[in-house]
Order: structure tokens, then C-alpha cells, then sequence
């Protein structure tokens, strides 16, 4: 297994409409990564890319349309797409170029352009249930995160009052991330608990809304890292996927088991098995305030039900001893699914590499572990990075 | 750990030039639309085309494995565990436990509504534990709805069913106790 | 590290498949391959991976939907937004980067749930510059049919020869969803659609589903098949933009080629191999991608079609399956249908169309319209 690094990073400003069409805007995060590592385009040999559903952008095939904006003209290149899941898989699928021996500089870009759907993104999750079981209920996608957040807070007797303190921290942390579309010094636990109700248990400030974005990294052998002089390499120590049965009605929604068999699979890779010791900091998948918790707990970061606790006593805060999210995350930064990228793998990047600016974890690390999170409550992905 | 590289040289801005919907609606900003035509009618298949005629029935009807000895509802004619077809149709109740709900004051198009949609997943009473439906509740409210109540199905008259999930109208409470 | 196919699971091409839904479909395609490979998925795979698009499927993200039938719930799936090389190749190198001893690679169209196939090709195109154009989107196939005919010096009789030998080809596959004991006269008088395109030039739509078990070298004689050896791959995309592409080459069969033959070490590849299958969703892409794949060099590929040479026991017998012509196209799945129909021939496991002595074979794919996208695999038995 050959070792690879992320040797540069770059993405756009997540807006909820964005001029640039898909193409310019893989263009310019990935131009953004390639400046960062001192690289053109003719250094890569290989292009994987991610991007959610297509009728966000409204073009079928859309790896195919986009591809030129992120140097695939005349070179290998590959979509790969599993639901939310992408923002962290593609630089899996990166990484195996790499592993594997085929490349040696590889580049992944990941885009989301959902501001293209009208009326609105939301009416593309219609597409996403079963056609026989679910669909006929005229199901909402906000139903889903509110089934998971009642069984999740039920079975462990969890406050709301905890769970949206995910959001503030999240939120506050965003400030210092010059890409953020939703950032707030000044939002307060009471203002979560008192926004509008969308789907009981969850509230407007729970949610992550749409984004356009794109975000690219640079993957490099050890060779690659040699040969360039490469000053700040940060390696892929443990790659890990899992996906459930597409029978969500028949499992327990308080714990995502999925994510659990994936998170083992990186850790064995990256020799953790004791991870809240060996972890330096987190940056869970948190397209809802809870789905951080959630996360922290099938990562095997703390205990089932621990992580509430975890959030209330500071420990996830950027100065606590297990920082979470430090990047302001998706409830703070903006969430184009796949481009998310930039701030989970990428935030590790610049994290480890002391390119985090303002958002620079105070303390020293040298781990960091990120997942994302897709399909039907069904999927996850996991990496582990050190430098 | 300091690196001497920035993430994006200082003063760059990040790339991106925002729009509001003002300037969408306004015309401000050039767009094109387009509406794809996009129409699927998928086969059922064996489980499903079952599963919709005993619905049409006023029943509820599950698959049995025999190797793992679960009883899969949704019925499917493989076990996913066992990975080999499943062995027998096997009928289920229709009464259950609500496994989790929402109370929802949103349509399918994100638009506010306000008389709020009691949806969730009942785990069915007969199929093995914790396998289920998504479906509404009805004769519910937000004060008396919660996880681990026991509910049965209001079936459409039967001149009224078409052979669809929706032939049930929704699960409404019963008292404890009773089946 | 080299990675052998070790199980092939290919169900009946047919028009359409009512009694099947698609996840029923993909359960009969992977239940053979396992079969055929002698592997338990819930234990002795470690990885799938589904080649698969949204909009051919009608679903908001299909990977939900794949992993129960393929046994692989709860374990390492992925879908790739790609064709079945491009697929074949992610497994390869999820084996090769040493993750894993054996991969699932599967595929399927079921084109028959897709009630408006034209539109779902003319939404892949850009939004705008092409889509206003509207019209059904094979027109874009008549116009690189007619450049590619000026410029390679073929001609539509020649087209009509392929679609003869394909659709006769196809009377001894099985599988084949459009065998017909055609002539090329009779191909030739087919009527223009898409001018200089004829209706006979299309395949026609099928269902059907593949999967193929890769395995690692060292665990590729444990299984009771002949190891068919992934000696190369290799994958690539000229311009998605229609105004700025070649239209009389398939660039993007000539870099996945070349990848692919480098890391097969074949420097002679109109020599190198017994038997091709090479897209043929439409005709002349048959001729475009013998050419661009360096099996048939340009100028020779007119007398080497008249003399026989790419016919069943020609000395290189160019989709003796039938390719989609007389299969089916499986929209994205043919792909990985021309590995399939190469690697059975490899085996000696081809029934009536078999090709002597074939040891070495190559697959060349195409995504179709308006794509510029393919893929290449060389394939061997032996050592």
C-alpha cells in the first residue's frame, strides 16, 4: 500500500446562488489547489470528482459536463457518487489512484451548484425515496433527519437544549472561515430553540440550507512528495466506507452503525484503536446540528449517548480537547453536499498543515479524523489524516 | 506546525460572485431554463406487485427466510443478510409500534403548511423486531404522540384502494392492551 | 500487483423485463457471478462497486438502492457515476492499493422503466448552448458519423457490413436480445433517421445486468475458473464540448489505449490480440474505435472489413458477441458487457461463437451521446 498525501487544497465562497456555472466553479477551486501546491495541470495524471444528484445542476451525465472545469480534457477522469457520502469518499476514490500505484499526482474536485433547481433543491429529495413504499407519502427531506433526531434524543433522553449547542459552536466558529455563507458570533442557544418549526423535533437553525460551492485537493505519493519538496504533506493514514441495507424502516435510527464499520475499517489501517486518546480532532459530517453528535458517536469518539454531554462541558470546542468541527462545519459554512469537501478533508488539510488561519487549533495535533454522510441515513465515509 | 504557505495568498478574495433572487426575478442576472422530460414507470417485481395487491386486500403480507428465521417486512424475495431467496409469504398484522415520528409543518415542496403531517416509521406487529413502514398517523396530537405507542392501520373502504401504500389512510392509536 | 476476473454473472439481454424490478434484476446478475465464481458475497467479497447514473435509473441518488441485492449490505459499496471500464478500473485499483482480495463490479440498464430515453440523453447536453437546439440527441451521432466517414475514407456500406455481421453474430449468443440473420444490402437500404445515420446504424435498447469478481493475484487460483488476467486499463475524456472536439477521432479510445497498452506492455496491438469487442452503439464507432485503439490502422480498415479479417475466425473477430447491435445497448452496463463477452471467450467458455485459441483480448467502451468518454482493458489467460 503506498503512502499518499494531501499536498493542496482550494474552494470557493459557499453561497446559496452563485454566479459561476458548475464548470467555472471547479475551475476556480481548482485552481485555488493547484497554486497551493505549486503545481499545472500538467502534473496530474489522474481527475476524480464528486457531485450529488445531477438534477441539482440539471444536467444529466454531469461529470461528463463539467469535467474540462476540472482538468479532465484529455486525461483520466471519474465521477463517483454516494449521496452526501461524497464530500468524503471521492478523495477516497483519489487516494486508491494513488495507493494502487496507477498516479501519482491526482487531483479531486467535488462541485454542487443546487441553486439551478427550481422551485427549489429541496424538490429533488422527492426522487430520493422509494418509488412503491415511500414516495406515495409525498415525503419531505426534512422527515428524515426529524425520524432520526426523535429516536436519537428518545432513546438517550437527550435535551434539545444540547443539541443545539452544536449549532452555536458550529456557527460561532464559522466567523473565522472566509468561505462562510451562515456564520454568527452572536447566535445564542435560545435563538436555535426559538426559530421556526419545520419538522418536529427539528427547528430552521438546526439545518444546513443549500449552497453552491466547489472545493479541490491535491493527493501525492511519497514519491511526489519528494521529488517536489513538498513542505506540509499531511497523510492518509485510514480510508473506511460502509453502506446499510436499503431497508431504512427496519434499523434502529439512534446509531449509525454503518458509520461505525467504517470508522474500524480506518482505524485498523491507521493503527488506532483507542480512538478518543489517539484523535486530536474531529470534523464530523453536520448537515444538522445533531447529526454532529450522532456522527461523534458512531466514530467511536465517545460513547453511545456521550456526545451531548461531550458538547455541553466544551470539550468540542476549537480550545476544548477534542475539537469539533473547528472549521464552522456545514451549519456554519454552507452545504453544496459534495463540495463539502473542503471543509471536512480539506479542513484537515489546513489544519494540520497550520493553514487554518484564524480557525488554528490552539493546541498541537498531529490527528484528525473526518466523515461524511449520505444516502438514505445509509451511508458513510471515513478518513484519518496525520502530519 | 506554523507552514510558510497561506491556504490563499493575502487580500485574495475567494472565488465566488453572489447573486440574490432579487436579481434572478428582476432578470438582472442571465438565465436559461430548461425542464427535462423525465418519466419512469418501474417494473415492481415479484415482492413488491405481492405486496401491492395485498394491500388492495386490506393486508399486509411479509417474506420468511428460512436460514436466518427473520420474517422481512417489506417483503423482498432475497435476504439481504443470508444473501439467498427468501422462502415463504407470510402474512402480518396490522397494528404496531410507532419506532419514531415527526411532526411536520412542511410540505413535499418545503412550503409551510399549518395543519401539521404526523409521518414516522411503525415497526408491524407479526414481522421480526424493529421492521417496518413509513406512514402518517392519524387521530393524534402533538401532546399525545410518541415513541413506542401502539397503533393500527385505517384501511380505505374497499372500492377506494388502488393498490398503494396510500390504501392505508394512516395508523391511529389503540389503547394498550388491545391488538 | 495483478487482479484476474474470477467470476462472471451476465443474465439474458431482452427489450424489456416486467416480471423484474431493477433490484430483482441485479440480484440474478450477481447470484451468477457468485456461483460462477464460488464466493459467498456476505463473506468472501470485500468490496462492490455499481456503475450506475441517476437519471438512467429515475432515482435522486441510486445508491441507495443497490447494496441489499448485490450482498452488500453493511459493507464497503460505491457507486461510480461512470461506465463498466471505468467501474472495472476502481475495483482493480481498490484490490491493487491492497485494501481488498476481491471486488464486485456490477452494471445494468433496465431501459424498459425508462419511458423518455431520448430526453434523458438530450438533458446531458450543455444547458446553454445545446439544449435550446432540442431535436432527438442522435442527430449529434449523424453528424460525427458523416465527419468520421469524410475523413477516415469509409463509407456507409462499409457501416452496413457491421451492422450484418454483428446482428448475425448475435444468432449464435444466447444472450442476445436482437440476433437476425441480416445482409449488408439489406442494412444498406435501412432508411435515414439521422442522415447519413440509418435506423439500422442504432442498437436498440435492452435490460440486462452484469457483474464481474476481481480478485487479487494471490488469491486469483484459488477460484475454480481460469484467472482472465486485467492485464491493462485504462480510461480517459476528450472535450465535453461538442464545438471544441475532434469528431473524426475517439480521442478518448486513444488515451484509455494508451494507458491501457502501457501497463499490458502491448506495442503491437493490431497484432496483439484474437479477439475485440469494441463499442458499436452506433455503427461507425465500431470502425472509429478499431482505429483509435490502434487494432486496425487508418486507411486499412475498409479491405481488412471486406477480406473478413474482424469476423468470427477472421484472425481478429471484432465483437463476435454481436456488441450492442445485436445484444442490446445496455446504456452504461456495455462497458462492462464487452470485458464480460472478452472474458468468456478467454475462458474457451463462449459456446458457439467461440473464437480459436483466444489467449488475449481487449474491450474498448463508450458512454454514448454527447459523451467523450471511454475506457480500454486488456485481457489475458495464461501466464
Amino acid at each position: 500500500m503506498r503512502k499518499v498525501a494531501c499536498i493542496g487544497a482550494g474552494m470557493t465562497l459557499f453561497r446559496r446562488r452563485l454566479k459561476e456555472t458548475p464548470k467555472e466553479l471547479c475551475w476556480e477551486a481548482t485552481r485555488m489547489a493547484l497554486d497551493s501546491a505549486k503545481l499545472e495541470m500538467k502534473d496530474v495524471d489522474a481527475v476524480v470528482t464528486g457531485s450529488a444528484p445531477d438534477a441539482f445542476d440539471g444536467v444529466h451525465q454531469k461529470g461528463e459536463y463539467y469535467a474540462d472545469g476540472c482538468g479532465g480534457f484529455r486525461k483520466p477522469i471519474t465521477r463517483v457518487f454516494t449521496g452526501g457520502g461524497t464530500a468524503v469518499f471521492s478523495p477516497i476514490a483519489a487516494w486508491w489512484h494513488v495507493a494502487s500505484g496507477l498516479a501519482d499526482i491526482v487531483l479531486v474536485v467535488n462541485e454542487e451548484k443546487m441553486s439551478s433547481c427550481y422551485p427549489h433543491p429541496q424538490s429533488v429529495f422527492a426522487h430520493i425515496w422509494d418509488p412503491i413504499l415511500d414516495r406515495p407519502l409525498q415525503p419531505n427531506l426534512v422527515w428524515i433527519f426529524a425520524m432520526e433526531m426523535n429516536r436519537y434524543m428518545t432513546v438517550h433522553k437527550i435535551k434539545k437544549e444540547d443539541i443545539a449547542r452544536v449549532a452555536v459552536k458550529n456557527k460561532r466558529n464559522a466567523v473565522a472561515h472566509p468561505a462562510a455563507q451562515l456564520a454568527d458570533a452572536k447566535i445564542t442557544v435560545e435563538d436555535v430553540l426559538n426559530s421556526e418549526m419545520m419538522a418536529w423535533p427539528v427547528q430552521r437553525l438546526d439545518i444546513s440550507p443549500p449552497s453552491d460551492g466547489a472545493s479541490a485537493l491535491v493527493l501525492a505519493s511519497a514519491d511526489a512528495v519528494k521529488r517536489l519538496h513538498v513542505e506540509s504533506p499531511v497523510w492518509f493514514d485510514g480510508v473506511g466506507w460502509c453502506i446499510d441495507s436499503t431497508m431504512w424502516t427496519d434499523r434502529d435510527l439512534y446509531f449509525p452503525e454503518y458509520l461505525a464499520r467504517a470508522s474500524q475499517m480506518a482505524y485498523k489501517q491507521a493503527r488506532i484503536d483507542q480512538p478518543r486518546k489517539q484523535i486530536d480532532f474531529a470534523e464530523p459530517y453536520d448537515p444538522f446540528d445533531y447529526k454532529e453528535l450522532h456522527h461523534m458517536e458512531g466514530l467511536l469518539l465517545c460513547n453511545k449517548g456521550e456526545a451531548p454531554k461531550l458538547t455541553r462541558e466544551g470539550v468540542t470546542q476549537r480550545d476544548g480537547d477534542l475539537p469539533t468541527c473547528p472549521s464552522g462545519g456545514l451549519l456554519g459554512i454552507g452545504n453544496p453536499i459534495a463540495a463539502t469537501m473542503g471543509i471536512k478533508v480539506g479542513e484537515l488539510y489546513w489544519q494540520l498543515s497550520g493553514q487554518a488561519g484564524k480557525r488554528q487549533i490552539p493546541k498541537e495535533i498531529h490527528t484528525g479524523v473526518t466523515n461524511a454522510w449520505g444516502d438514505l441515513m445509509q451511508f458513510s465515509s471515513v478518513v484519518v489524516m496525520r502530519a | 506546525m506554523k507552514a510558510k504557505v497561506r491556504a490563499k495568498p493575502k487580500g485574495v478574495a475567494w472565488a465566488g460572485e453572489e447573486l440574490s433572487q432579487k436579481q434572478i426575478d428582476r432578470g438582472s442576472a442571465l438565465q436559461t431554463r430548461y425542464r427535462p422530460e423525465a418519466k419512469y414507470s418501474w417494473a415492481a417485481g415479484q415482492a413488491m406487485s405481492r405486496f401491492l395487491e395485498e394491500l388492495q386486500n386490506g393486508k399486509l403480507i411479509a417474506r420468511k427466510c428460512h436460514a436466518c428465521q427473520r420474517t422481512l417486512f417489506p417483503p423482498r424475495m432475497f435476504c439481504e443478510q443470508c444473501y439467498r431467496p427468501t422462502d415463504e409469504w407470510v402474512y402480518v398484522k396490522d397494528s404496531g409500534t410507532i419506532e419514531t415520528f415527526s411532526v411536520s409543518y412542511l410540505d413535499k415542496d418545503a412550503k409551510r403548511i399549518t395543519e401539521p403531517i404526523f409521518v414516522g416509521v411503525v415497526s408491524v406487529d407479526g414481522a421480526s423486531p424493529q421492521m417496518g413502514m413509513m406512514h402518517y398517523f392519524g387521530e393524534v396530537t402533538k401532546e399525545t404522540i410518541r415513541i413506542g405507542m401502539k397503533v393500527k392501520a385505517v384501511w380505505k373502504p374497499p372500492p377506494e384502494r388502488t393498490g398503494s401504500v396510500l390504501d392505508i389512510r394512516y395508523w391511529k392509536p389503540i389503547p394498550e392492551g388491545r391488538r | 500487483m495483478r487482479v484476474a476476473i474470477v467470476g462472471i454473472g451476465m443474465t439474458p439481454f431482452r427489450p424489456s423485463t416486467p416480471e423484474f424490478s431493477w433490484k430483482e434484476l441485479m440480484y440474478d446478475a450477481a447470484t451468477r457471478a457468485y456461483a460462477d465464481a464460488g464466493v459467498d458475497p456476505r463473506k468472501d467479497v470485500g468490496s462492490f462497486v455499481t456503475c450506475a447514473e441517476d437519471y438512467w435509473e429515475g432515482f435522486g441518488i441510486f445508491d441507495e438502492f443497490v447494496p441489499d441485492q448485490l450482498g452488500a449490505a453493511m459493507r464497503p459499496t460505491c457507486t461510480v457515476s461512470g461506465d463498466g471500464i471505468q467501474g472495472l478500473a476502481q475495483g482493480a485499483m481498490q484490490i491493487q492499493s491492497g485494501l481488498f482480495d476481491v471486488v464486485a463490479v456490477e452494471s445494468h440498464s433496465k431501459a424498459s422503466d425508462l419511458l423518455t430515453y431520448p430526453h434523458i440523453v438530450q438533458h446531458a447536453l450543455d444547458p446553454i448552448l445545446n439544449k435550446p437546439l432540442r431535436g432527438h440527441p442522435n442527430y449529434l451521432a449523424g453528424l460525427e458519423m458523416d465527419a468520421y466517414l469524410r475523413a477516415s475514407g469509409l463509407t456507409a456500406r462499409d457501416c452496413a457490413a457491421v451492422i450484418a455481421k454483428n446482428r448475425t453474430n448475435a444468432l449464435r449468443n444466447p444472450f442476445a436480445a436482437y440476433p437476425s440473420k441480416l445482409t449488408a444490402d439489406e442494412a444498406d437500404r435501412s432508411p435515414p433517421q439521422f442522415d447519413p445515420l440509418r435506423a439500422l446504424d442504432q442498437a436498440a435498447l435492452a435490460d440486462a445486468g452484469i457483474v464481474l469478481v476481481l480478485a487479487s493475484e494471490r488469491k486469483a487460483r484459488r477460484f475454480a475458473a481460469t484467472p482472465v488476467w486485467l492485464r491493462g486499463f485504462g480510461w480517459g475524456t476528450d472535450s465535453p464540448n461538442l464545438e471544441a472536439r475532434d469528431w473524426t477521432t475517439a480521442k478518448y479510445a486513444e488515451i484509455a489505449a494508451a494507458a491501457a497498452y502501457k501497463m499490458a506492455k502491448v506495442t503491437k496491438p493490431e497484432r496483439a490480440f484474437q479477439v475485440a469487442e469494441v463499442d458499436d452503439r452506433f455503427s461507425y464507432k465500431e470502425l472509429e474505435h478499431l482505429e483509435a485503439a490502434g487494432l486496425s490502422k487508418k486507411g486499412e480498415t475498409a479491405r481488412r472489413l471486406k477480406r473478413g479479417d474482424f469476423a468470427l475466425n477472421g484472425g481478429l473477430a471484432v465483437n463476435p458477441s454481436g456488441g450492442s447491435l445485436g445484444c442490446g445497448y445496455i446504456l452504461d452496463a456495455s462497458g462492462l458487457h464487452r470485458v464480460a463477452e472478452v472474458a468468456l471467450q478467454l475462458r474457451g467458455e463462449a459456446g458457439s461463437r467461440q473464437v480459436d485459441r483466444a489467449r488475449n483480448g481487449v474491450a474498448v467502451s463508450w458512454r454514448g451521446i454527447p459523451t467523450a468518454t471511454g475506457g480500454v482493458a486488456v485481457l489475458g489467460v495464461g501466464k
